[in-house]
């Protein structure tokens, strides 16, 4: 390499361009591709305008108060099912990963069933409960009729958290896992108690894997919810069909849901996107490169 | 002088695999004991069962003057729980090869966790004998820094002041330096040079034949699971009876 000189056989005259501009190439291609894209977009955009939809009624009906109760029930719906299905989720992931045999196949059974069966029927067995089941209760201590018990509310709540822990329960189970066993060595070491370990080492580092997951999960519950209408259950959507039912307004009222559900998850969205970036700053230094990836596969 | 460590008999199966074969060793309190010997020969296994990170199969193992992990009735010995094993665990610090520091604590929240969280010590005592502890490893500027910030080398001293501050009796150091790049290796040597001149009883587990010869009261050859030669530094490392040792002395040395 020091004597390049020696190597160097051709005139020099050769590399006297080497002071010419750059010129970048034209990319024909992309501006043909924009140009159909833009007229595409523009013949929806005209056919949207020009169709028979009200969209006074879509302004009106978006602040109407049956439609925010059902935005609220919407919302109270992802809360609630997600926290159920959070709490589910753990508990089961442990019990799959127990050394106990009939802890281990009771969790093995529960995910196989209720991520082996579709959501909507899950929904109405539990709605239906009563037809089987008349009374709910443990005998002699309390006793209530299913029907009072199994409301709308009850029913969607247990149909989508019971699924959603089926699915979570795979999610920390996968996090667990990816934590080194040296971690938890060293935290045997210094006297940690199983429990305490689990607290302290295995879940904190388990969150920078199960944090992207559930995070579109809570997005995929936010729509989700919107099975329960075929139990009577008055989130947003079933709301706006009760609307519609009425005023004949079947698409401005369909528009109006689906601009509230963009605007939740758009929301959710942002959310996720701070929380990850919370995980990997505080966990994530251990490897750069490993994060980068779970970080950038979010949304 | 009272035994730190005794192990009598002492026999450990994996599957059809004999790691352990009735051994039998002592160590007396304030002891350096470094075990050497060929990969799998069941040293870092011993170790691992002295702080029963392995269960044994059968013989019996003392620490302080404590069977560990059994409780004896009559004539049988009982399995202890999980929380009187985890309590039997305090007498012991162990230092990893792969140093195994918690990856989401910094370097201070990794020392302070086991004194708070397990001994549920007052936080505002537990700080300054951390600070104390990394002044001693020479790492104090690095205390709000993450493990992946760190060399091999800084981890493992942060890990060796881990395990101090459960005010141990007794250390266990599993092939502590097998895992650096040579040029850390003396920093973490010479931070267990000082913990041994110290008084600590320690078992260290080691392929670094200069630092036993230099700080070892007494080494053990292990190997295929038993214990082929035990004597002081100069017996085993410079004038080994047993073939075995003077092969494995000689092929580690060349």
């Amino acid at each position: 390499m020091a004597n390049i000189e020696h190597t160097v056989s051709v005139p020099p005259a050769k590399y006297s361009i080497a002071h010419l501009k750059h010129q970048p190439r034209r990319h024909y291609g992309r501006w043909l591709a924009a140009a159909l894209i833009i007229l595409a977009l523009a013949m929806i955009v005209k056919a949207f305008a020009q169709g028979q939809i009200a969209w006074p009624v879509v302004g009106q009906f978006f602040t109407a108060p049956a439609i925010l109760a059902g935005l609220w029930n919407t919302i109270l719906m992802t809360i609630c099912a997600m926290a159920l299905g959070l709490v589910l989720g753990v508990v089961f992931a442990i019990m799959i990963m127990s050394p106990n045999p009939v802890l281990k196949y009771v969790a093995v059974f529960y995910i196989w069933f209720f991520r082996g069966t579709p959501l909507l029927l899950q929904l109405l067995l539990w709605f239906n409960l009563a037809l089987i089941f008349p009374t709910l209760g443990i005998p002699g201590l309390f006793e209530m009729r299913t029907v009072d018990f199994m409301t709308p509310f009850m029913a969607t709540l247990l149909g989508l958290g019971i699924n959603q822990g089926a699915y979570t329960a795979e999610v920390v189970r996968g996090g667990i896992l990816s934590v080194d066993n040296g971690q938890i060595e060293a935290a045997k070491v210094i006297g940690m108690t199983r429990l305490t370990m689990l607290r302290r080492i295995v879940l904190p580092q388990a969150m920078r894997v199960i944090i992207p997951p559930v995070g579109n999960e809570v997005i995929s519950m936010v729509k989700l919810t919107s099975v329960a209408s075929v139990i009577q259950y008055a989130e947003i959507l079933r709301n706006a069909q009760a609307v519609y039912y009425a005023n004949n307004r079947v698409m401005e009222l369909l528009i109006v849901s689906a601009i509230w559900y963009l605007a939740v998850v758009t929301i959710l969205s942002i959310g996720q996107h701070l929380l990850e970036k919370h995980y990997s700053k505080s966990l994530g230094r251990r490897t750069g490169k490993r994060t980068e990836p779970a970080a950038a596969e979010g949304v | 002088m009272s035994a730190m460590v005794v192990a009598v008999d002492v026999n450990k199966y994996f599957g059809p695999f004999h790691a352990l074969q009735n051994v039998s060793l002592e160590i007396s309190h304030g002891e350096v004991l470094c075990i050497i010997g060929p990969s799998g020969s069941g040293k870092s296994t011993l170790l691992r069962c002295v702080n029963q990170l392995e269960r044994i199969d059968s013989g019996a193992i003392w620490v302080d003057d404590e069977l560990v992990g059994f409780r004896q009735e009559g004539n049988k010995l009982y399995e202890l729980t999980d929380a009187e094993i985890s309590r039997q665990r305090l007498a012991s610090g162990m230092v990893f090869q792969r140093f195994n520091l918690f990856a989401h604590m910094t370097v201070l929240e990794n020392i302070v966790e086991g004194p708070v969280i397990v001994q549920k010590r007052a936080k505002s005592s537990v700080i300054p004998e951390a600070m104390a502890l990394l002044e001693r490893v020479g790492l104090a500027d690095k205390k709000d820094a993450y493990p992946s910030e760190l060399s091999g080398g800084q981890q493992q001293r942060i890990a060796i002041a881990r395990a101090l501050a459960m005010q141990p009796k007794l250390m266990l150091f599993d092939e502590p330096t097998s895992a650096l790049d040579p040029e850390l290796v003396g920093d973490v040597l010479s931070v267990m040079r000082d913990l041994a001149t110290s008084g600590m009883t320690m078992i260290v587990v080691t392929h670094e034949l200069g630092f036993a010869r230099e700080v070892a009261h007494r080494v053990v050859f292990m190997d295929r699971g038993r214990i082929v030669e035990t004597g002081t530094p100069h017996d085993i490392l410079s004038s080994p009876k047993e073939k075995r040792t003077q092969d494995f002395i000689a092929a580690v040395l060349s």
